[in-house]
C-alpha cells in the first residue's frame, strides 16, 4: 500500500493537482510516527511511510494546511475521514483546497501492546490480514496475532468506510457492528462510588501535558479556553492530583456532539488514561436520548445538542438518568 | 473599583421576620467596594426610592445592590429610580432575599446567613457590571389570532375596531368553534347561533380582518413586535375565491357515508361539505380521506356539477408568510372522550351520550332536527340521567383531569331545564358531587331547574350503567339519604371534562410559550397578567388558558385585545440591552450558535483579520443582531470557544456570583 500511495502522490504532484502531500514519516524509531508534509518526489521516496504504526489522524492538520496557498493531498483513513467531514461541518477546513485519497484501514498496532508482550527494540513491522511480524535489534522475527496488539479503538472499530474522498486507493470498507459501548456500559453498571474511584485512579495520573487536546481533531478553537486568560480556567494550578479531572470533564463537554470517537486522545496519552471513554459516554447517552448520531458521518445533519425536534426527550428524563446512571 | 451602595428591604415582615435585615446590611457593608449600606421597611415605597436616590448622589455610587423581592417585581422600579439621578439602570442588581430566602426558611439564623451570601453574590456581580444602553426595534402593526372560535373572533373584532389589521388562522373549514355547536346558552337560554353568527359575519365583513380558514401555523420566528409566521393553507380542493357556497356539490356528492363532525358523528355528511349553514367562509371543502376522486381518480361529480368551476383536485397546501407584531392564542378546547370510563357504558350503548352530543340532539340543525330522540331506536326518551364531573376533579388523573371543568354544572342545569320545558313528561335526574354556580344569575338559574322544573338533583355519583333490554340500568348512590338507587333510564348524558385542543402542545413549542401540566397555557402572572403569556408579544384568549364559560371567554378575549392594541399602538419598542455579542477573535465560525438561536439573530460572514504574525487571514465569524437577540443565552453555552457572551450576564459575572456564594 505504501508504494501505491507514494506513486499516486508523485503523480498528483507532477500533474500539479496538488503542491504538497500530507502523510506520515518515521521518527527516531519505526513506531515513532509523525505526520508530515512532503513537497517533492524525493522527500516522498525518502521519508513517506504507511504501515501498521501510522495511526495518527491527519484531519486536524488540514485546518491550517487547507488555508495555505495551493491544494494539498491528504491520505485519510476511515477514522480521519469522519473527523475531516466533521471539520467541514464546522467550517474549519476549506474542502476545495484538499485533495483526499481514501485509504482502507484494518486497524493499527499499539506499540504499548507489543511492549507489554516483552517485545522491544523493534526495527521493522510487516502485517498480513490477521498477524503482524516485527524484526528486532536482537535479530528476532516475532509474529503475533493482530487482534492482540491493536489499539482498543481498532478492536472495537466502528467503521471501515472512508466517508469522504476524491478517490479511493484500494477497496472502501463498510460501517461495522461494534462493541465499543460495552466498556461504557460497564462503567455505568458501577455504583457512583466505584465509578468515582475508577476515574480518580485514572485521572490522577494526568500530568496535564495537553497532548489529548492538541491531537484532538475536535479541538480546533482559534483560542482554546485553557489558553484564554479571560476564561478563568487558564493555567490554573491543580490543588491536588485529581483536580485535572476538571480539565478532562470540560474538554469532554466541549467536544460533546462533535467527537467522532477517533480515539486519538487515548492513543497519545503518555499516562495511558482511557480518555475516550468520557467521550463515548456522551455519544452513548446522545444515541439513547436523541437517536443514533455519528459525528462526521455527513455534513448536513445537526448534532443532537444543537438541534431541536418535537420528539426530543423531556429534560426531566435526562436529569433522571443523570441521577441513576 | 466600583462604589457600591447596598439597600436591604424589610418588605414589612415578609423579609424581616425570617432575616435579620440589620445584620445583613452590616455584614455587606464590610464587602470590598461597598461604601454605603442601609436597611428600610419598604424600599419600593417613594421614601425608600428616595433613600436610594439620595445615597447615589451623596456617596457618588457607581453600583447599587438591592436586597429585596424577586427582580420580576421591582427591578424596574429600582432601575428607574437609579436612572432618575443619572446612574445607568443596568448598574442596579437585585439580590432576591424574599422568594428565594425569607419565604422558604423558617429559621432566622439560616435565613440571615443566606441573605448575606445572596447579597455578596450580587455585589460580586456589580463589580463586573458595565453601563448598558437599550436599543429600539420597530413594531409590525398587525396581529395574528390563532383559533377562530368565539374567543378568537372577539379578540380579532376588538383589535380591528381599534384600527389594526388582524389575521385569524382557523384549522377547520369555518370559524365559529365550539360555540357554533351549542344549542342554547346559559343563563339566559338564548340561541347560541343567534348570538354567535352575527359576530362571525362581522368578522367576515370587517375590512381589517383576514380569515385563513382550514389553515394551520407551520412556523413562528422572531420576537415581540416582529414575529414572522408561516401559515399552512391546507388544500381544500375548492377555489375559495370562486366558490359561491351554493351547496349543490354537497348534495350531489355520491360519497354519503362520512361521519359529520359538526353533529358529533351522529349523522353523515358528504365527502365535499360545508360544515353548517352559517359557516364563514361559506365555501365547500373536500375531505381527502373520503373523496373517491382524490383517492382513486374516478368520480369528479362535484367538478361537473359546479356552476362556477371552483373545484380543483390538483390543489396543494400553500404556505403564506406574514409578519405580525403580536400573537393571540385562542386554540380552545375539546371535551374528553368518555370511552375510558367503562362504568358509563359509553362505548356499549348509543344512548349514552356526551353533553355536546346531547346539545346536537336538541338543536334544530342537529341530526334529529331538534326533536329529542334516542340515537338507538329514534324513540322519545322518558327518563334521562345526567352524570356530572365525568373526568373532571379526578384524583389519580389517569383517566380524567384533576381540575374542575367549570362549565358542566351550568350546562347540565340548562339541558335538564330545556328537556323538562320541551318534554314535561320526562323524568330528569342529575347526579352531582357539588353544584358550582358562581356567576351572575347562575345560582338563580340552577335553582329554577330544581324548583320550577322539578329536576331531580341527587348528590352522588353513578357507579354503573348497564344496557339491558333497550333500557339503561343506572346504579347510583344518593349520598344525602344514604341509599342505593336503581334507575331504568332511556338515556344517560355524560358531562365530560374539557381539555385543551391537542394542537396547543405543538403550538406552544413553536411560540416558546409555556404550558402547565394539563397543557393549558400559563399566564405571565396568574393574577396580575392573566391574558399575557410569559413570552413577550404572545397573549391568551379563552379556554386555551383554562376552563371558562362564554361570558368569561368574551371578557378575556377583549382584555387580550386591549393588551395587543396597547402594543401595536407603539411605533417602537425599547429593547433589552442584555443581548449576546461575539468576540470575533475567539470565534471559530462553527455555526453552533446560529443553530441554537431561536430568534435567527446570528449571521456569519467572512472577515479579514490581521493575524499575530502580521499576515491577514479571511475568517468566518459570527455577528449578533442586537435588535433581534432576546438575550436567552443559548448561544453562549453552545459556543465551544467562549466567543459568545451576554451583556449584563457575562460568563465572568456569573462565575463571580458562583465564587462569591461558594466562598
Amino acid at each position: 500500500m505504501q508504494d501505491k500511495m507514494i506513486a499516486r502522490a508523485k503523480e498528483l504532484l507532477r500533474d500539479g493537482a496538488v503542491n504538497r502531500v500530507l502523510g506520515w514519516k518515521t521518527g527516531e524509531f519505526v513506531y515513532d510516527i509523525t505526520p508530515a508534509v512532503f513537497t517533492s518526489a524525493e522527500e516522498l521516496d525518502r521519508d513517506f511511510v504507511f504501515d501498521a504504526f501510522t495511526a495518527a489522524n491527519l484531519s486536524k492538520y488540514l485546518v491550517k494546511e487547507s488555508k495555505k496557498e495551493g491544494k494539498v493531498l491528504a491520505f485519510l483513513k476511515p477514522c480521519d475521514s469522519y473527523s475531516f467531514q466533521q471539520l467541514i461541518k464546522e467550517h474549519r477546513v476549506d474542502r476545495e483546497n484538499v485533495y483526499i485519497v481514501g485509504i482502507p484501514c484494518e486497524g493499527k498496532v499499539d506499540i504499548e501492546a507489543l511492549k507489554a508482550r516483552g517485545i522491544s527494540g523493534i526495527t521493522a513491522i510487516e502485517e498480513t490480514a490477521d498477524a503482524v511480524t516485527v524484526k528486532t535489534v536482537y535479530d528476532e522475527d516475532i509474529t503475533v496475532a493482530k487482534q492482540d496488539v491493536l489499539f482498543e479503538r481498532c478492536v472495537n472499530c466502528k467503521s471501515k468506510k472512508v466517508v469522504i474522498c476524491d478517490e479511493m486507493l484500494g477497496e472502501n470498507g463498510e460501517i461495522v457492528d461494534s462493541d465499543r459501548f460495552d466498556a461504557v456500559a460497564k462503567l455505568e453498571a458501577m455504583t457512583p462510588d466505584e465509578r468515582f474511584a475508577f476515574w480518580q485512579n485514572e485521572l490522577s495520573r494526568c500530568i496535564r501535558c495537553n497532548a489529548c487536546r492538541n491531537v484532538c481533531p475536535a479541538c480546533t478553537c482559534e483560542k482554546c479556553v485553557f489558553d484564554n486568560v479571560n476564561s478563568g480556567v487558564e493555567h490554573k494550578v491543580a490543588a491536588n492530583s485529581f483536580e485535572e479531572s476538571l480539565f478532562h470533564i470540560i474538554r469532554a463537554y466541549h467536544v460533546a456532539g462533535r467527537c467522532t470517537d477517533c480515539g486519538e486522545c487515548s492513543r497519545v496519552c503518555p499516562q495511558h488514561i482511557p480518555l475516550h471513554l468520557l467521550n463515548r459516554k456522551f455519544i452513548k447517552d446522545m444515541n439513547e436520548l436523541y437517536g443514533e448520531y455519528q459525528a462526521g458521518a455527513d455534513t448536513e445533519t445537526r448534532p443532537p445538542l444543537v438541534n431541536f425536534s418535537m420528539d426530543d426527550c423531556e429534560p426531566s428524563i435526562v436529569y433522571q438518568r443523570g441521577g441513576n446512571a | 473599583m466600583q462604589r457600591i451602595g447596598v439597600f436591604v428591604c424589610w418588605c414589612g415582615s415578609n423579609i424581616a421576620a425570617t432575616v435579620d435585615v440589620q445584620r445583613v446590611a452590616e455584614e455587606l457593608k464590610k464587602e470590598p467596594g461597598v461604601v454605603f449600606s442601609a436597611d428600610y421597611q419598604y424600599m419600593c415605597s417613594e421614601s425608600g426610592q428616595n433613600l436610594i436616590k439620595d445615597a447615589i448622589k451623596e456617596h457618588a455610587l457607581t453600583g447599587v445592590v438591592i436586597c429585596s423581592c424577586s427582580p420580576r417585581m421591582h427591578e424596574n422600579t429600582f432601575r428607574k429610580a437609579a436612572a432618575s439621578v443619572g446612574l445607568n439602570p443596568y448598574m442596579v442588581e437585585i439580590a432576591n432575599i424574599r422568594e428565594q430566602c425569607s419565604w422558604i426558611h423558617k429559621d432566622k439564623a439560616t435565613g440571615t446567613e443566606k441573605a448575606i451570601i445572596l447579597g455578596r453574590a450580587a455585589i460580586a456581580k456589580v463589580h463586573l457590571n458595565a453601563p448598558l444602553i437599550a436599543g429600539e426595534s420597530p413594531v409590525t402593526k398587525r396581529a395574528l389570532v390563532i383559533g377562530g372560535g368565539i374567543a378568537g373572533i372577539q379578540t380579532a373584532l376588538d383589535i380591528a375596531e381599534a384600527g389594526f389589521e388582524v389575521d385569524i388562522v382557523e384549522k377547520s373549514p369555518t370559524i365559529g368553534g365550539k360555540m357554533a355547536q351549542l344549542d342554547k346558552t346559559f343563563p339566559t337560554l338564548d340561541c347560541s347561533a343567534c348570538i354567535l353568527t352575527p359576530k362571525m359575519v362581522e368578522a367576515a365583513q370587517q375590512e381589517k380582518i383576514k380569515i385563513y380558514s382550514y389553515s394551520e401555523i407551520d412556523e413562528v420566528k422572531g420576537f415581540v413586535g416582529n414575529f414572522s409566521v408561516k401559515i399552512r393553507r391546507k388544500a381544500r380542493y375548492v377555489k375559495e375565491d370562486i366558490c359561491t357556497g351554493c351547496g349543490l356539490c354537497t348534495e350531489k356528492c355520491p360519497q354519503k357515508k362520512v361521519p359529520n363532525e359538526f353533529n358529533m358523528g351522529m349523522d353523515n355528511r358528504r365527502a365535499i361539505y360545508i360544515p353548517f349553514a352559517q359557516a364563514v367562509p361559506k365555501v365547500a371543502t373536500i375531505d381527502p380521506n373520503y373523496c373517491t376522486m382524490l383517492k382513486t381518480g374516478k368520480c369528479g361529480v362535484c367538478s361537473k356539477i359546479c356552476g362556477v368551476k371552483a373545484i380543483d383536485y390538483t390543489q396543494q397546501d400553500e404556505i403564506v408568510e406574514a409578519k405580525y407584531g403580536a400573537i393571540v392564542v385562542a386554540t380552545g378546547f375539546n371535551p374528553i372522550s368518555p370511552a375510558k370510563f367503562d362504568e358509563f357504558a359509553y362505548s356499549q350503548s348509543p344512548d349514552v351520550v356526551t353533553s355536546l352530543e346531547y346539545e346536537r340532539l336538541m338543536n334544530a340543525a342537529g341530526p334529529t332536527n331538534g326533536t329529542l330522540l334516542r340515537p338507538s331506536d329514534g324513540k322519545h326518551p322518558h327518563t334521562i340521567v345526567f352524570v356530572q364531573c365525568v373526568g373532571s376533579r379526578c384524583d389519580g388523573a389517569e383517566k380524567g383531569k384533576p381540575y374542575c371543568s367549570k362549565v358542566c354544572c351550568m350546562y347540565t342545569a340548562k339541558h335538564a331545564m330545556l328537556t323538562r320545558e320541551k318534554y314535561p313528561d320526562t323524568d330528569v335526574y342529575v347526579f352531582y358531587i357539588d353544584v358550582r354556580t358562581p356567576g351572575k344569575n347562575f345560582d338563580e338559574f340552577y335553582r329554577r331547574a330544581v324548583e320550577e322544573y322539578n329536576v331531580h338533583y341527587i348528590k352522588g355519583m353513578v357507579g354503573k350503567v348497564v344496557p339491558e333490554n333497550g333500557k339503561l340500568k343506572v346504579q347510583a348512590a344518593d349520598l344525602l339519604s344514604n341509599e342505593q338507587l336503581h334507575i331504568d333510564a332511556d338515556m344517560v348524558v355524560l358531562a365530560t371534562a374539557v381539555e385543551p385542543d391537542p394542537s396547543a402542545r405543538s403550538l406552544a413549542t413553536k411560540l416558546t410559550a409555556s404550558m402547565d401540566t394539563n397543557d393549558f397555557f400559563t399566564e405571565a402572572h396568574p393574577k396580575l397578567r392573566p391574558v399575557e403569556s410569559p413570552t413577550a408579544g404572545v397573549f391568551l384568549s379563552g379556554m386555551c388558558q383554562g376552563p371558562k364559560d362564554i361570558p368569561e371567554t368574551v371578557s378575556q378575549a377583549s382584555a387580550a385585545a386591549a393588551k395587543v392594541i396597547g402594543l401595536l399602538v407603539k411605533d417602537k419598542l425599547v429593547g433589552n440591552p442584555c443581548v449576546a455579542h461575539s468576540d470575533e477573535l475567539l470565534c471559530n465560525g462553527c455555526s453552533s450558535c446560529e443553530k441554537v438561536c431561536p430568534y435567527g439573530a446570528i449571521t456569519y460572514s467572512d472577515k479579514e483579520f490581521r493575524m499575530p504574525d502580521r499576515t491577514t487571514a479571511l475568517r468566518r465569524v459570527a455577528a449578533v443582531n442586537p435588535a433581534v437577540c432576546q438575550g436567552c443565552g443559548a448561544c453562549t453555552v453552545a459556543c465551544p470557544s467562549g466567543a459568545m457572551d451576554l451583556f449584563g450576564f457575562s460568563n465572568n459575572q456569573i462565575m463571580a456570583e458562583v465564587d462569591a456564594i461558594c466562598k
